[in-house]
């Protein structure tokens, strides 16, 4: 069967395998900084604090409210126009930014449903003790939040590892931008995107499985 | 000692203490009883500061505080000395019995790792859940949850325990060994506040009964005087109604 050119897609997996690096450390640090933005946005609305609950609210509002595409172009091609010592900005960083207020806006929505969660008798025994809010929200609220919001986070880090694609627009090598060079030289688009997809795939399937991993053992203090 | 001068507790226009004068010396145990919705479990709150009282000044030790202008650091302290058991156990659910023991002298003492776990595991033992050290709240029954709640409040060392009706979510099951816990207390003279509905451990228990209607104390002796020989009458109407479904 010539329709597939199993021999070039065997070929292709080394090939693609190099940039993957690049696509796992935009999802990583995207995700490890939308996390601690989400934090910080989900900790303002729960305890309204004046002024920046008022702004949170607009930034989720506008990250959730706009397309990544349209967000990514806007810190590439937009701001350098603004703002002249912008123009340093490189599509991994211009990448990175886009993926994380994207995500962290997301993301606060859910930590802060986790965290109003959390029976309130629980946040007044902590204080009845003498723990300050600091205290409370650490040893007490955080953890078991982190528990309710895992599945959904893990969705959002998954969804964030797929849109990494995205930053070939910006003209970023990573898999997809790999994957676009290597089909228009060889014109052989199936075979190229299909062994991308499968790389995606693989990739997610195995975060799967640390997910489950990691809610056995959260779950550990919950089970009768 | 607690000493309470006319402490006003009002929710927008509903006042629900009002004007409360208490002394209660070390030792004693207090036991405070009256119909539902009466402010009986908002005055623990109050001296808890888990409610900001509206006003009047409150002594725990050596410490006063004029409670319109507590700040935070004396809000903190007020709550370090005092402990709070609470009808629902409120343990820490992502804790084991020990951590949940150990857990204030740890975060709030800051005492050494070992020390703390230590003296939880002396409580545990007092309270006779040392083999559920490792046990997390969702594993044990209500009875063994609410006796690590009053573990809990006893790791504080406070000058006081109140208790907000600590038997009223038990299933009767249990009910008895979370009295004999608070027995064992008493008669280790830890001063006690006990909000319940449980009239012969007032009775038994109790060096004083305070009788509470609409947010005052109404009327308050020792418990031979107020189940035997209660003067006021919205006392004699209450008691009637609850021996009668809860007999002494």
């Amino acid at each position: 069967m010539d329709v597939l050119n199993v021999d070039y897609m065997l070929g292709l997996v080394p090939v693609l395998l190099r940039y993957l690096p690049l696509t796992l450390q935009l999802a990583g640090t995207g995700m490890v900084l939308a996390l601690i933005l989400a934090c910080l946005f989900a900790v303002i609305r729960v305890l309204r604090i004046p002024v920046l609950n008022q702004l949170t609210i607009v930034f989720i509002s506008f990250f959730r409210g706009t397309p990544l595409l349209v967000q990514l172009f806007l810190f590439y091609y937009g701001l350098p126009q603004l703002v002249s010592a912008l123009t340093v900005i490189d599509g991994v960083t211009a990448t990175i930014m886009g993926l994380t207020m994207h995500f962290s806006a997301y993301m606060a929505e859910s930590i802060r449903a986790a965290i109003v969660g959390v029976d309130r008798s629980q946040t007044e025994a902590a204080l009845s003790i003498g723990m300050t809010n600091g205290q409370m929200m650490r040893r007490i609220v955080l953890p078991q939040a982190t528990r309710v919001a895992l599945p959904t986070l893990m969705n959002y880090f998954i969804d964030m590892i797929k849109a990494t694609s995205l930053a070939f627009t910006l003209g970023v090598t990573e898999l997809m931008g790999a994957t676009q060079k290597e089909a228009s030289g060889s014109f052989l688009y199936f075979e190229a995107f299909i062994v991308a997809a499968i790389m995606y795939w693989v990739v997610v399937e195995l975060l799967s499985k640390l997910q489950n991993h990691l809610e056995i053992r959260l779950n550990k203090a919950y089970s009768r | 000692m607690i000493k309470l001068d006319s402490l006003s507790k009002h929710f927008g226009s509903t006042v629900v203490l009002d004007g409360i004068d208490l002394t209660i010396d070390k030792g004693e145990i207090v036991v405070i009883i009256g119909p539902s919705g009466t402010g009986k479990s908002t005055l623990l709150r109050c001296i808890n500061f888990l409610e900001q009282p509206t006003a009047g000044t409150m002594t725990v030790g050596d410490l006063t505080v004029d409670v319109k202008k507590a700040n935070r650091a004396e809000i903190l302290s007020m709550r370090r000395r005092t402990a709070f058991v609470f009808q629902n156990y409120a343990l820490f659910a992502n804790k084991t019995a020990l951590q949940n023991i150990a857990e204030r002298l740890l975060v709030v003492d800051k005492w050494p790792k070992e020390e703390a776990y230590r003296r939880a595991r002396e409580i545990l033992d007092q309270i006779g859940l040392g083999e559920k050290a490792d046990a997390y709240p969702a594993s044990m029954s209500g009875g063994q949850q609410q006796r690590v709640g009053i573990g809990r409040a006893m790791a504080a060392g406070a000058e006081v325990i109140l208790f907000d009706e600590p038997t009223s979510s038990l299933d009767p099951e249990w009910v008895e060994e979370v009295l004999g816990l608070m027995k064992q207390l008493a008669s280790e003279r830890q001063t006690m506040m006990v909000v319940t509905h449980e009239m012969s451990f007032a009775r038994d228990v109790a060096d004083r009964v305070i009788f509470i209607d609409g947010g005052r104390i109404v009327e308050q002796g020792p418990p031979s005087e107020i189940f035997y020989n209660p003067q006021d009458p919205r006392t004699k109407d209450f008691l009637k109604k609850i021996l009668a479904t809860n007999p002494v």
